[in-house]
């Protein structure tokens, strides 16, 4: 510290960031690496890091999307690729929703005078921090008996006879039920988060944009949308993040048909072969976030202190 | 005319998509679980089916010896992850306040492990902490220590590092943060006044970074009770109950048990909880916001 422009730090302290890396990468390394070996030379740790890779493990996870049918199975056992593409039309619908509500209501409470906004502004910061396990008994009831379509209406016998199935139409065991839930439950961060976004946008723009004749709406697409890109990539990245990687509800949620990736790991995680093939679907599931990380850091960066200044 | 009254709906038509799906999916359900909690209730009955029991099920709670035991091992994760990551997280953000290159690589690197599937994480370590062939105790054996059976006899501490390598980071972030937007002033005059840097850190540092550092905490401290996932990979709450966090307990009590009012009646206690947490930051924050302002204000009428 004593010579200010200097940048040379000492020899420890190039020590200490290495080990840092280290530490912070170390295990996503491991999972890279045991998902590219097999099954024995994991258990057994023989080569340590040398040693032939294979992408055996995940030909086996990927068995139902492959267009060839891999030597070393006999059955497709792990069905991967469903899993995958659920979670990806969960995730990816589930955050525009969240976004395109979430930014409106945001512009509402900052911009607008109107009555229930103290009130909305409350209680979204009240529910802000529920944790899923609080939602997932009146989620499981509600999704299963409540919200439904009854087998002898008009629209529930017409999806019945196009679909299948006997019984009522309910929200659980759908993509929609699911992407419900999430919408709602990320819906209170990305208003809060926005907001101090929204707040930064200079009140002159929009009066001369209404000025020069744009209804409410188009000054909010036109002019307000462009300026909170940060805010909105930052939201947009917190609500993937975490529509991809819930287990919980989706498992209480989700069928044979709309199972999502983490329930998949989840279920296969306490048997004992496979352990390969289990890493190489940990790792595609992490694949998604690891590249957000690389080439969005900043607005991550962005997006949390937002959220620890503003409280 | 009837551009006015298009003026009054806009607010509400801003508004009405995101109201109307957090009352239908967030704020609806949660009415219905606290009502649940107030009856017994089965998975295979509708509600309206059920019967209405009183207290009955928190009562139950209460005398639970296995509600007990869960409940304290939440608040000794809770508390023993945050202190840890705030420790070492304030401690690295002072250790790398400097101008070097590649800081922002640093950064990202060390995002990483937040960003990755809570699930994911309970696979890697679980594999680390393997008591023949996991990496952790094959080190152990290459420098000459003893094995340790991590998830079997000490499965708490296996959770909280587990937490502790995904979360310090976050801290450290925040603490970063704080500590570059620190004014340069201060620092200037302590430095002029030959202040060692472990006076710098104590008297000016740290008490200037202390309201963000605070609400770090109870951001950390409310997530530290929602953590669930990586226990379920790791240990599924074993063995035992010894790390069957409260989250762990709903979720077996409704599955396992079948018993969704009690279940609800616990989801109620852990929202209240959390309530407070929250409510208690929101107040934080409020009353530090006003102290400011009162700050600007006195000086300007002075100067």
């Amino acid at each position: 510290m004593s010579h200010p422009n200097h940048e040379r730090q000492n020899f420890g302290f190039y020590i200490l960031i290495a080990m840092l890396i280290f530490m912070s990468i170390g295990p996503v390394g491991i999972l890279l690496i045991n998902s590219l070996k097999l099954d024995v030379n994991i258990t057994s740790g023989a080569g340590g890091l040398l040693f032939m890779p294979t992408i055996r493990n995940y030909e086996t996870a990927l068995c139902d999307l492959l267009w060839y049918k891999p030597d070393h199975l006999r059955f497709c056992r792990i069905r991967f690729g469903g899993a995958f593409i659920n979670s990806l039309i969960i995730a990816l619908i589930s955050t525009a929703l969240t976004l395109i509500m979430g930014t409106m209501a945001a512009y509402a409470l900052v911009r607008f005078r109107f009555m229930g906004r103290d009130s909305m502004s409350l209680s979204t910061l009240a529910v802000r921090m529920i944790p899923p396990a609080v939602l997932l008994v009146p989620v499981f009831g509600l999704w299963n008996n409540t919200f439904c379509i009854g087998r002898t209406t008009l629209l529930g016998e017409f999806i019945r006879d196009t679909f299948g199935g006997r019984g009522d139409i309910c929200l659980a065991g759908t993509h929609s039920g699911i992407i419900l839930i999430y919408v709602a439950m990320n819906l209170p961060f990305v208003i809060w988060i926005l907001q101090s976004f929204i707040v930064q946008v200079p009140y002159s723009l929009e009066e001369a944009a209404r000025v020069d004749g744009a209804g409410p709406f188009q000054t909010f697409f036109m002019v307000v949308l462009p300026l909170i890109k940060p805010g909105l990539a930052a939201a947009a990245i917190f609500t993937f993040r975490i529509a991809w990687n819930e287990y919980l509800l989706a498992s209480a949620l989700a069928d044979r048909t709309t199972m999502t990736v983490p329930i998949l790991i989840v279920n296969n995680a306490s048997e004992f072969d496979g352990l390969g093939t289990i890493f190489a679907t940990g790792m595609l599931l992490a694949v998604p976030p690891i590249l957000f990380t690389l080439f969005a850091s900043r607005q991550i960066i962005t997006g949390m202190t937002a959220g620890a200044v503003k409280g | 005319m009837t551009r006015f009254s298009a003026n009054r709906l806009t607010p509400y038509l801003f508004a009405a998509p995101a109201a109307l799906v957090m009352l239908l999916a967030l704020f609806y359900p949660i009415g219905y679980m606290i009502w649940g909690s107030f009856r017994a209730w089965d998975p295979s009955q509708s509600i309206t089916e059920t019967e209405f029991v009183g207290l009955a099920n928190y009562a139950r709670l209460l005398a639970d010896p296995a509600f007990h035991e869960s409940f304290w091992v939440t608040l000794v994760f809770a508390f023993s992850v945050v202190s840890v990551e705030m420790v070492l997280g304030v401690s690295l953000a002072l250790l790398l306040d400097r101008k070097i290159r590649g800081m922002s690589l640093l950064r990202t690197l060390f995002i990483l492990p937040m960003m990755i599937a809570p699930v994911v994480v309970g696979l890697v370590w679980r594999y680390m902490f393997h008591q023949s062939y996991g990496t952790i105790n094959r080190m152990l054996e290459a420098v000459g220590l003893p094995k340790v059976d991590w998830l079997g006899q000490n499965p708490l501490l296996s959770v909280i590092i587990a937490d502790v390598w995904q979360w310090t980071p976050f801290i450290f972030i925040l603490s970063l943060a704080a500590l570059q937007s620190l004014p340069r002033s201060a620092l200037e005059a302590a430095r002029i006044d030959g202040a060692t840097t472990m006076q710098q850190i104590w008297h000016i540092k740290l008490p200037l970074m202390a309201p963000v550092l605070i609400v770090t905490l109870l951001l950390r401290l409310i997530d530290a009770f929602k953590v669930l996932e990586v226990i379920l990979v790791l240990t599924g709450g074993g063995p035992g109950l010894q790390t069957e966090i409260l989250a762990l307990r709903i979720a077996r009590t409704a599955r396992e048990f079948r018993e969704l009012g009690e279940a609800a009646a616990m989801s109620n206690m852990l929202l209240m909880l959390l309530m407070v947490l929250t409510l208690g930051m929101f107040a934080f924050t409020r009353w530090q916001e006003a102290r400011a302002r009162r700050l600007r204000f006195t000086k300007e009428e002075e100067g």
